[in-house]
């Protein structure tokens, strides 16, 4: 049965075949471009740590003076020296880090590669099992190395690629501003996106080369880059920044359980307070415990321009479908004396129905696959741009079945109607009417 | 042109006619946003900036030591001079679009305070000697900085320069002091303070502002003898010797200063890294624009079409009691031009509140009025346009049509 409503479909189809290839283009042209933009969406607000970023906060504390205060006023993005080394040795959290970036002259034993600038990160030791993040060889260093000021590095996976031909490095030496690390780990593929905790650096740019400990950073007084904002008569110095009053390192915790976060949420209230109490704070309390995915939000790291692309696609898609639904509706409306000769000679509804349907399916998926390709093709058109998200726009597996459920769903929908009218009818009447 | 028979003609199709009114309004809708959107981003795009933007390599040096700055920088301004078609080298703190802000508040008496809310908050450009004539800065009013004001500044590990002069961009000058003239005019903070020797026009900041346009100009520019605040070299040559010589400065720095790093970019290929993002979210919208434009004419030409041809006898009879091809043809334009009128007009309400909404959220600014009209003609002309291949076929319906039984 279905094979002949098939073969119906087809024979109604290529009766006019301008206009069928008309409305399955009208489709394809529409779900193609929306999907394009909506995927480019879907990579961009994505979550940089399925399944791991519910646990992960980042805390805020207000340590500035009364200069500009109102109840209420949003704190500082980062922390001191002072409050992030107290928050981390306090080791309230599961896990904890505290991190800045920066770049640093990299030179490697073999004389073959020019030194060159590396993206660094100065973090702690429980970042790599905090994130979760894979290791190719090796692994992190710990809180006894952070301790030392240990010259050692945790390099990416695509640096041992070019330094060391992917081979092991582990136990070799990089020369990073004229100091010898000590190679420990080498990473396995991990980006995640955005990158999420060194958000100064390019929310969607690369990832950094290496990782060392943040004492042996400021040991040796890396360059930090990124953002640091002072209040009172200090200057970001970088020479001093463990004494002023300047925030410029970022901390992330790990808590496990909505009791654990309460707890941490006190505890970050009454370290406010002993500061406030002291004299250091001059503000009173004034912390925030934000998840991963909200201080995302609330940094505003996904595009608001990629959001107003979205609505637009949206807005497209709409018109699209609008689109579709009409040229069905005007189509079906026209065989009402067809559908009125099957009813007579003994067609059931339900038969007219699936040929309706069928015929309005068969345009859909056309529709759906034409839409695909050209999302495909507007996909490659996204990585072609030199944009620094460019390159993460690829098509996934929920995008590709929403784009088929849209284009026959839609099409079905507008198959619905006609169908359900065209067979109210008396095939009587119909019949009378010619 | 009697409308009556047209409107009894499209209560007969409720739904069709519907769903090409919503087709068209939401395409204005989109349409009108969408167009002021790019518009905005091309704006940023084309950001003036004066200097000689298509004349200028920059090379930055990292890794330097600091102690030896006195004797490296003028060693190595004048390995870069002789470069064959430098035409001129100096060195600054920063450069316009490279992301490297130095910014500092200002208040505009000596009792401002180092944090006072009302302070403007600028850019500081720190200019080695002769880059003002490398950059190709344009003096609107009062001089340049004289060798001994280069000579005396340094910042070290300070915020501000010991300098007493500045140079601000026109945009500073008129926001800091509307109406007067900004020459002799101090800036303070705390204990440093700075007065107004020239007036520039306008050079961007290392950042644009995506929200407040003027506020990507407010830039001010300091004298500065070598200190390790300053690192990067700034060369002016012809345009087509550009790459050439980034690669031979590239080369030659790396060979006088091996422990450091050099990078090299042109100042044109800096510019459009900087707005790659926006240029390609235009080139998005406009594409998107145009398919959603064109799937509108597709879905008129197509019910046009349809109705075309249900309605084959009745033209059919119209022309055999009288009608031309021009009343046929007339009919269907003007139909068309009465569901385009009420899918615009409901268009424009809806574009008017998608951009209050916008405006609301995602701090766009007002959508100007003629966008709205803009968009109706657009869709009228579009319209129009579409119907024209089927109304075509109508009217080329004989009258001996109406003879024949359905």
């Amino acid at each position: 049965m279905l094979a002949y409503y098939f073969d119906l479909a087809l024979r109604s189809l290529k009766r006019n075949r301008a206009l069928t290839a008309l409305m399955v283009l009208a489709i394809a042209l529409g779900i193609g471009a929306s999907m394009t933009t909506l995927t480019v969406l879907h990579v961009l607000s994505g979550d940089p740590l399925p399944g791991r970023s519910g646990s992960i906060y980042y805390p805020q504390l207000d340590p500035q003076d009364m200069k500009d205060y109102t109840p209420g006023v949003e704190p500082p993005e980062q922390l001191t020296w002072t409050d992030g080394m107290y928050l981390l040795r306090a080791k309230r959290a599961t896990r904890q880090a505290l991190m800045t970036g920066g770049m640093v002259p990299l030179q490697s034993a073999q004389s073959s590669i020019d030194p060159f600038q590396a993206a660094a990160l100065y973090t702690t030791a429980d970042f790599f099992p905090m994130f979760g993040v894979p290791f190719k060889y090796g692994n992190g260093w710990g809180a006894g190395e952070d301790g030392s000021k240990a010259r050692v590095v945790v390099i990416t996976s695509d640096l041992n690629d070019k330094l060391f031909g992917g081979k092991n490095s582990i136990g070799q030496i990089l020369r990073l501003k004229e100091a010898a690390f000590r190679i420990v780990g080498v990473l396995g593929d991990w980006h995640p996106n955005p990158h999420f905790y060194e958000w100064y650096m390019g929310s969607y740019a690369s990832d950094e080369d290496v990782y060392l400990p943040l004492s042996a950073s400021r040991d040796l007084l890396m360059e930090h880059d990124g953002s640091t904002e002072c209040w009172g008569n200090s200057g970001g110095d970088q020479s001093h920044l463990e004494t002023v009053n300047c925030t410029w390192l970022q901390f992330w915790v790990q808590l496990d359980s909505p009791a654990r976060v309460a707890a941490y949420n006190d505890f970050l209230q009454h370290y406010s307070q002993d500061q406030h109490a002291m004299g250091r704070f001059m503000r009173p309390p004034n912390v925030r415990l934000r998840t991963m995915m909200q201080w995302l939000d609330h940094i505003k790291v996904v595009p608001s321009d990629t959001r107003l692309q979205t609505w637009l696609a949206l807005g497209f898609l709409a018109v699209c479908l609008i689109n579709t639904v009409g040229l069905m509706l005007a189509k079906f409306m026209r065989r009402a004396g067809e559908l009125g000769v099957r009813r007579a000679l003994g067609a059931s509804q339900r038969a007219l129905f699936g040929q309706l349907l069928m015929e309005s399916g068969v345009i859909g998926i056309a529709g759906g696959l034409g839409g695909l390709l050209l999302a495909l093709l507007g996909l490659w058109l996204v990585r072609q741009q030199p944009a620094d998200y460019a390159k993460l726009a690829h098509m996934d597996i929920t995008m590709l079945s929403a784009t088929f459920v849209l284009a026959v769903g839609a099409s079905l929908l507008a198959g619905l109607l006609p169908a359900w009218r065209a067979c109210r009818i008396a095939p009587a009447l119909q019949l009378k009417g010619n | 042109m009697d409308v009556l028979p047209i409107f009894a003609s499209l209560r007969k199709h409720r739904i069709p006619t519907l769903l090409i009114v919503m087709e068209i309004a939401l395409a204005c809708a989109v349409l009108c946003n969408a167009v002021f959107m790019i518009s905005r981003r091309i704006g940023d795009i084309h950001l003036p900036n004066a200097i000689a933007e298509q004349e200028i390599t920059t090379i930055k040096l990292r890794g330097t030591d600091p102690k030896l700055v006195t004797s490296d920088i003028p060693r190595n301004l004048a390995a870069l001079r002789n470069i064959a078609g430098v035409q001129a080298a100096a060195i600054a703190s920063t450069v316009p679009l490279s992301h490297q802000n130095w910014g500092w508040s200002f208040g505009l008496t000596q009792a401002s305070s180092v944090t006072d809310q009302n302070n403007t908050n600028v850019t500081l450009y720190f200019l080695g000697e002769g880059a003002d004539k490398t950059f190709g800065l344009q003096l609107r009013e009062g001089r340049f900085f004289n060798a001994t004001e280069y000579a005396d500044s340094t910042v070290g590990n300070a915020a501000l320069p010991t300098t007493h002069v500045v140079i601000v961009n026109e945009t500073v000058a008129k926001q800091l002091w509307p109406g007067q003239s900004a020459l002799g005019k101090t800036i303070y903070s705390g204990p440093n303070y700075f007065t107004v020797v020239g007036v520039v026009a306008d050079v961007l900041r290392p950042f644009v502002s995506t929200q407040n346009e003027q506020k990507s100009y407010y830039a001010t520019f300091y004298p500065m003898a070598p200190d390790p605040a300053l690192g990067y070299y700034i060369l002016r040559s012809a345009p087509a010797d550009r790459d050439r010589i980034m690669k031979e400065a590239v080369q030659k720095l790396q060979e006088i200063n091996p422990a450091a790093v050099a990078t090299g970019v042109t100042y044109e290929s800096m510019r459009d890294q900087y707005f790659a993002n926006t240029s390609s979210m235009v080139w998005t919208l406009t594409l998107v624009c145009a398919v959603m434009l064109a799937v509108t004419a597709f879905g008129i030409v197509g019910l046009t079409s349809f109705w075309v041809g249900q309605r084959r006898r009745q033209i059919g009879i119209r022309r055999a009691v009288g009608a031309t091809r021009g009343d046929i043809l007339r009919y269907f334009r003007t139909e068309n031009f009465l569901l385009s009128t009420v899918g615009v007009i409901i268009g424009m309400g809806m574009a008017f509140a998608i951009n209050l909404y916008l405006m609301q959220h995602y701090e766009l600014s007002r959508m100007p009025w003629y966008y709205l009209p803009g968009g109706a003609i657009a869709l009228w002309l579009l319209g129009q346009f579409a119907v024209m291949g089927p109304a075509m076929r109508a009217a080329a319906v004989p009258p001996v049509v109406a003879t024949h039984s359905a």
